[in-house]
């Protein structure tokens, strides 16, 4: 049998992630813990050890990618059941203070099984219908893994717990930042890239206007919007009772909404300009008028470029929004923020691995979208 | 010609701040509230734009290197099978929150610069590592038959003909790396690390404009000045290849 290089490399990494602290319990949230091996963490810790050895070997040798694929996936869901069982197993009866948090090992584990299933996935070459399902399955298993109570004895699941209500609210802020930017910057960019693409003089000074709002760093531009818009509350009339202020969202939105201009301008000028000059001679003599031809021609033959910025655009925004944490502006760098003030990695964590999970879904569903419509545009 | 008269203007104008940013005071005072200071001085400016640029120069460098050993690899014959996984792990570096992964690895690096190299050095490997590998794979078919013809070995073409061909897109993905780090560098300072953003977040800890506009505006200017710098080389690269 022939050897699998990738494969190696992922055992290696699992090899590590079995030797290595699998959980760690802490007396309360904030002292330092010890870490307990898998086969000390749980009841059936030894028996879970040598399945994930053996699925680990087995990778090693070349055999089929769907095979790959569900043996990751079982030992995916296998090693994260097991922090929620280490997590019920470890914590001593009633004790309300103590905190099980994954260690190292179930970190290693876990990025061994993940590039194991990505490496996998793309060996499948699967389709776009494929790739589209898998995403929905993996969002969907994620759910109700969370939804189970498998794991809510895992620290961050209880720091979870004792805010549920503020969590649901800095989601929905998150959510308002990334998306609410996103918008704006479609409303304006897409109508000021369509006037460029007719007017060039304008282009290279508009470009580089922008160009520099880029390389402001976001956190010096949030907070520079704190006093413009103290000020514009206290100066234009109604504009303090209409919820415009220096603290909440919007200096944040406003900054996400500056940075997300470039890519929006600069990629339906691209777009718009990549449309052939047949295509759009042809379209004139058939008698279009100007708002026809974009609306009919230019922006259909244009949507995979614009798509395109909307995907990098969503990406960027989701992570510079934990910033707004920072300002008062809400958002899940709230929860990052504090527990780096505390020391609190656990409360980190309930800032962070949900910001990481809607960038990683965001591209990966955009992805899906711009190749769709790439596609569809190939075909027609 | 004028545009390079403002790049100049831009830098004399930086490093007189930075020698001495108190002569400059006045042009801070509309932005503060009485009895605030124009001017931070906690920490001497250059020494932070100093550390600043070291963390980002590291930062670079490392994915850089390791984004060129990645692609030169997977362009190999033996290194073949890790393309498809080198790509997933580049793309999804990118896509993570460059603020999120300096966070999570606090616990592990503790406070300091540590966690923002390594949010850096994550965020920065695919542009360089798709430009490279884009740089590496598309040449003309001409290009290999003539290395070949002339009897270049395998290590021979990668060196003379392969890398220097890939040079001016390396090039490129390097200063959109450079820029996005100087700007993300700032984050570090949550973190205890050494940068610029240690003069935002004191402004905005203290409600100081000036400090927060003070620090963005040195960061700013630089990154403009390695935009430019990475555009000329950029320009220079491909005019040896025949290009441009």
């Amino acid at each position: 049998m022939r050897l699998d290089r990738p494969g190696l490399l992922f055992a290696l990494i699992g090899l590590a992630g079995l030797i290595l602290p699998f959980a760690e319990f802490k007396p309360n949230r904030i002292l330092a813990g010890e870490g307990a091996t898998l086969a000390a963490a749980l009841p059936l810790g030894v028996a879970l050890l040598f399945a994930l050895a053996a699925m680990f070997a087995m990778g090693v040798f070349r055999l089929p990618a769907i095979l790959r694929l569900t043996a990751a996936l079982a030992a995916l869901l296998a090693v994260l059941l097991a922090i929620g069982a280490a997590a019920r197993h470890l914590t001593p009866e009633g004790d309300t203070l103590a905190r099980v948090s994954p260690a190292s090992g179930f970190w290693l584990l876990l990025l061994a099984l993940v590039l194991m299933l990505a490496d996998a996935v793309a060996r499948l070459r699967p389709g776009l219908m494929l790739r589209g399902l898998l995403l929905a399955g993996a969002v969907a298993a994620a759910w109700f893994l969370l939804a189970s109570g498998a794991l809510d004895q895992v620290s961050t699941l209880r720091e979870y717990s004792v805010r549920r209500e503020v969590f649901l609210r800095e989601a929905r802020a998150h959510l308002l930042l990334a998306f609410g930017s996103l918008g704006l910057a479609l409303l304006v960019g897409l109508p000021i890239g369509m006037l460029l693409y007719g007017a060039r003089r304008l282009r290279g000074p508009v470009l580089s206007v922008l160009n520099i709002l880029q390389t402001i760093p976001s956190l010096a531009l949030f907070g520079i919007m704190i006093p413009i818009f103290s000020w514009i509350a206290a100066t234009v009339p109604g504009a303090a009772q209409a919820g415009v202020s220096g603290i909440g969202v919007f200096p944040a939105l406003v900054a996400l909404f500056l940075y997300s201009l470039l890519p929006v301008v600069s990629n339906t000028l691209t777009g718009l300009d990549g449309v052939s000059p047949s295509t759009r001679d042809a379209a004139m003599g058939l008698g279009l008028t100007r708002p026809q031809l974009l609306g009919w021609v230019l922006i259909p033959l244009a949507l995979p470029v614009l798509l395109a910025a909307v995907r990098i655009v969503l990406v960027q925004n989701i992570g510079l929004a934990v910033i707004a944490g920072l300002i008062g502006g809400g958002g899940f760098g709230t929860f990052v923020f504090q527990g780096l003030n505390q020391t609190a990695m656990d409360l980190v964590l309930l800032g962070a691995l949900p910001t990481i999970a809607l960038t990683l879904v965001a591209g990966i569903a955009m992805d899906l979208v711009v190749e769709g419509t790439a596609r569809r545009r190939q075909e027609a | 010609m004028t545009g390079r008269l403002l790049l100049a203007a831009a830098l004399l104008f930086l490093l007189a701040f930075l020698a001495s940013p108190h002569s400059f005071a006045g042009l801070f005072q509309p932005l503060i509230r009485p009895n605030q200071p124009a001017i931070y001085t906690q920490t001497p400016l250059w020494s932070l734009t100093l550390s600043h640029l070291t963390l980002v120069a590291l930062a670079v460098s490392a994915s850089t290197l390791v984004a060129l050993i990645l692609a030169v690899l997977v362009t190999r014959p033996a290194g073949r099978e890790f393309l498809p996984l080198a790509r997933t792990i580049t793309a999804v570096g990118q896509t993570l929150p460059p603020v999120a992964v300096l966070a999570l690895a606090v616990p592990v690096m503790g406070f300091g610069a540590g966690p923002t190299l390594v949010a850096l050095f994550l965020y920065g490997l695919l542009p360089v590592f798709e430009n490279a590998l884009a740089g590496l794979t598309r040449q003309p078919a001409q290009v290999a038959e003539a290395a070949r013809g002339m009897g270049l070995t395998a290590r021979q073409r990668l060196w003379q003909v392969d890398l220097p061909l890939a040079l001016p897109v390396i090039l490129t993905g390097m200063r959109l790396t450079a820029v996005i780090s100087l700007g993300t560098a700032t984050i570090g300072s949550t973190v205890a690390a050494r940068t610029l953003g240690e003069v935002i977040i004191a402004g905005l800890l203290s409600s100081n404009t000036a400090f927060v506009l003070q620090g963005g505006m040195v960061v700013g200017i630089i990154a403009i000045l390695i935009h430019q710098t990475f555009q000329t080389l950029e320009r220079m690269a491909a005019r040896r290849i025949g290009l441009g």
